[in-house]
């Protein structure tokens, strides 16, 4: 592709697209939904840049597409000032949106796990869902502190066929085990052969995960979230060892992901650049 | 390592390749900036680093407009005392000149970074004195002759590697600063930093930039950039010119040689290609010149002023 060509691409030009549509999940995420044909078309691992017109703009991963129809949504968790003033939104409301930006996860067939934890299960559930009809068997291990924190139960249990393959944990025991998500994870990969996993989530987890599966010598793709400005390669923001995440990745496979692993988990640039413990 | 055809000597470097990396562009960890030698840059001039950390600006910092880029980041870095490791951890990686971009809000604060940035084992320095988008700084001394003067004149009194100073094009009569650079001091001049811009959403009749205004930098300012270095080199001709600004293929690179400059900086077009863009520029001149039965880059600098 000549350069002439990317500078007039769609993906990193901003739209502005009004909410469809505004579901609370849980306390404290919320779902949006609105039209954007360019990021309808978007791969699961995806994420767009959403600007909240005044405010800032954020890195969303994508929950979901219809992509004849060029609709696509999000969910966002309450965290700070950004994520507020769009949880204060409703249908009608106008946001930007850049994107879709980063790889996507590989989607292998056969018998497949995925470990999401918080707003990490995002992703996920857009692979699953696109996996679901031609994969043998899907496992979905999710995690959160506590039962109402647990994100999209109902959609999990549609795309896992059998019940017994969603497992839910939870740090208090208030639904499904009481312990976190590496603990059923480890017990699986002693009694089960799988050909392929995928996680997001808090990124002590992410390595924790990425331990278990190195002792089984299991291959993982990881999908990592970074501070992120710019979003195409170029700010510097969101490197991790010679990776832009928002461009090398953010899905990294157990290869990537042992290159990394001295700031995987451990540490992350802040806004001033400063590498600060995670 | 360079061909001979390729490799090159600014102001005391020796570059194996023509093209380096521009300010401010993937330039926070020694890693990144490695793996943009080994896509075939001859250099790398780091994000520029001031005395105190900044956080930069809130999003959207960057957006992309036609044929460009206008980014006000707002200068975020971690303070040369933290960024002082990355330089040393970049020296032990890269064999290639690191050019420290370093700026201050005085000259005597330029000097204090200048002369640490030294200490930590920069081999050259590069001035920032064109960032149009922060107040106090950059621009504001850039524009300013008696400024310019006294900044570059105190980092020179401080600092024996090679300093560089990158102008701003967003100015009346950029010989005249460029001059003025030279008389205090700079071994070398980098044209140009970006030129100051806005964009406006029609939906929203908001500007889009956090900071309303920002730096166009991309192909839709490279003939600025080539006409300001076309113009201080009708009239230094012997300062050293690194050109910069919207360089995306090797005519654009032979075009800025042509008109004057030595060697180059690329930043934008990495984020519409990838680090290798710098491959695909070297083996484009490369070519060029043995069409033209030429034997180096430096027997076409400057060659369009007849
Ligand atoms: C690739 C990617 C995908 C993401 N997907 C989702 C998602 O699907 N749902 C969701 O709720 N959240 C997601 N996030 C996190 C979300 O971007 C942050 O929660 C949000 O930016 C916080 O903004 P704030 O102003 O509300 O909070 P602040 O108070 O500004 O910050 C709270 C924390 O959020 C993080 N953060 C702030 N700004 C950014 C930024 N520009 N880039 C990355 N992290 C930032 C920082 O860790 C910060 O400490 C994703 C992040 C990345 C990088
Ligand atoms: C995202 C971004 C950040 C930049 N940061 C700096 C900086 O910190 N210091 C600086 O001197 N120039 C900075 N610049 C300017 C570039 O170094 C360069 O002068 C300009 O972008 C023109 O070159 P280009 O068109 O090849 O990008 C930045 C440019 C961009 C796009």
């Amino acid at each position: 592709m000549k350069l002439s060509d990317y500078l007039i691409t769609k993906t990193n030009t901003l739209r502005t697209t009004n909410i469809i549509d505004v579901k609370t999940e849980s306390l404290s995420v919320k779902t949006y939904t609105f039209k954007d044909k360019q990021c309808a078309k978007a791969k699961p691992g995806q994420f767009l840049m959403l600007w909240i017109p005044g405010i800032d703009e954020i890195p969303l991963s994508i929950l979901n597409t219809t992509t004849e129809k060029g609709i696509i949504s999000v969910a966002v968790k309450n965290v700070g000032n950004a994520t507020q003033h769009l949880h204060n939104m409703n249908p009608g409301a106008t946001i930007g949106i850049r994107g879709p930006f980063g790889n996507s996860f590989t989607q292998n067939h056969g018998n497949i796990l995925l470990i999401g934890g918080g707003t990490g299960t995002v992703p996920l559930i857009f692979l699953a869902k696109n996996l679901s009809n031609k994969t043998k068997k899907i496992t979905f291990i999710t995690g959160a502190k506590t039962k109402n924190e647990l994100l999209f139960m109902d959609q999990l249990s549609n795309v896992c066929q059998e019940k017994n393959n969603l497992i839910a944990t939870t740090n208090d025991g208030t639904y499904g085990l009481q312990c976190l998500v590496t603990e059923p994870l480890a017990t699986l990969l002693n009694q089960e052969k799988f050909d392929a996993i995928y996680t997001c989530g808090p990124e002590v987890m992410v390595k924790k995960i990425f331990e278990l599966t190195q002792k089984h010598k299991l291959p993982l793709e990881a999908s990592l979230e970074r501070l992120m400005r710019c979003g195409m390669g170029l700010c510097g923001s969101c490197v991790i060892g010679k990776y832009r995440v928002c461009r090398d990745g953010t899905v990294f496979n157990e290869e990537q992901l042992n290159e990394i692993k001295e700031e995987l988990g451990t540490s992350k640039l802040n806004f001033s650049g400063n590498k600060i413990p995670i | 390592m360079g061909s001979s055809t390729l490799s090159l000597q600014i102001a005391g470097l020796s570059l194996d390749y023509p093209g380096m990396l521009a300010s401010g562009v993937l330039g926070y960890s020694a890693e990144s900036m490695f793996r943009v030698i080994e896509g075939g840059a001859g250099a790398v001039v780091t994000k520029s680093v001031s005395l105190q950390p900044r956080c930069g600006y809130a999003n959207p910092t960057v957006v992309q407009v036609k044929s460009g880029l206008i980014n006000a980041m707002g200068l975020p870095n971690p303070g040369i005392q933290v960024y002082a490791e990355e330089i040393r951890r970049s020296k032990t990686l890269i064999r290639q000149p690191l050019i420290v971009s370093i700026f201050g809000y005085s000259a005597e604060e330029y000097a204090v970074v200048a002369g640490k940035a030294v200490a930590a084992g920069a081999d050259a320095l590069e001035l920032n004195v064109s960032c149009p988008h922060v107040k106090q700084t950059g621009s504001e001394i850039g524009q300013n002759a008696a400024l310019l003067f006294e900044v570059v004149k105190t980092v020179k009194a401080t600092v024996k590697v090679p300093v560089f100073v990158k102008l701003s094009p967003n100015v009346t009569d950029i010989v005249h600063l460029a001059s003025t650079a030279v008389d205090a001091g700079a071994d070398a001049l980098t044209a140009v930093n970006t030129l100051r811009a806005i964009a406006i959403n029609v939906e929203t009749t908001r500007p889009i930039l956090n900071n309303i205004k920002g730096g166009l930098s991309g192909p839709a300012m490279k003939n600025v950039a080539l006409r300001c270095v076309y113009d201080i080199r009708e009239k230094l001709a012997n300062i050293p010119i690194v050109g910069c600004g919207g360089i995306s293929s090797w005519q654009d690179a032979v075009e800025f040689f042509l008109a004057g400059a030595s060697a180059v900086q690329i930043g934008t077009a990495i984020a519409f290609d990838s680090p290798k863009v710098f491959q695909t520029i070297n083996q484009g001149i490369e070519t060029y010149l043995k069409k033209k039965h030429l034997r180096s880059v430096n027997e076409i600098v400057g060659l369009s002023h007849h």
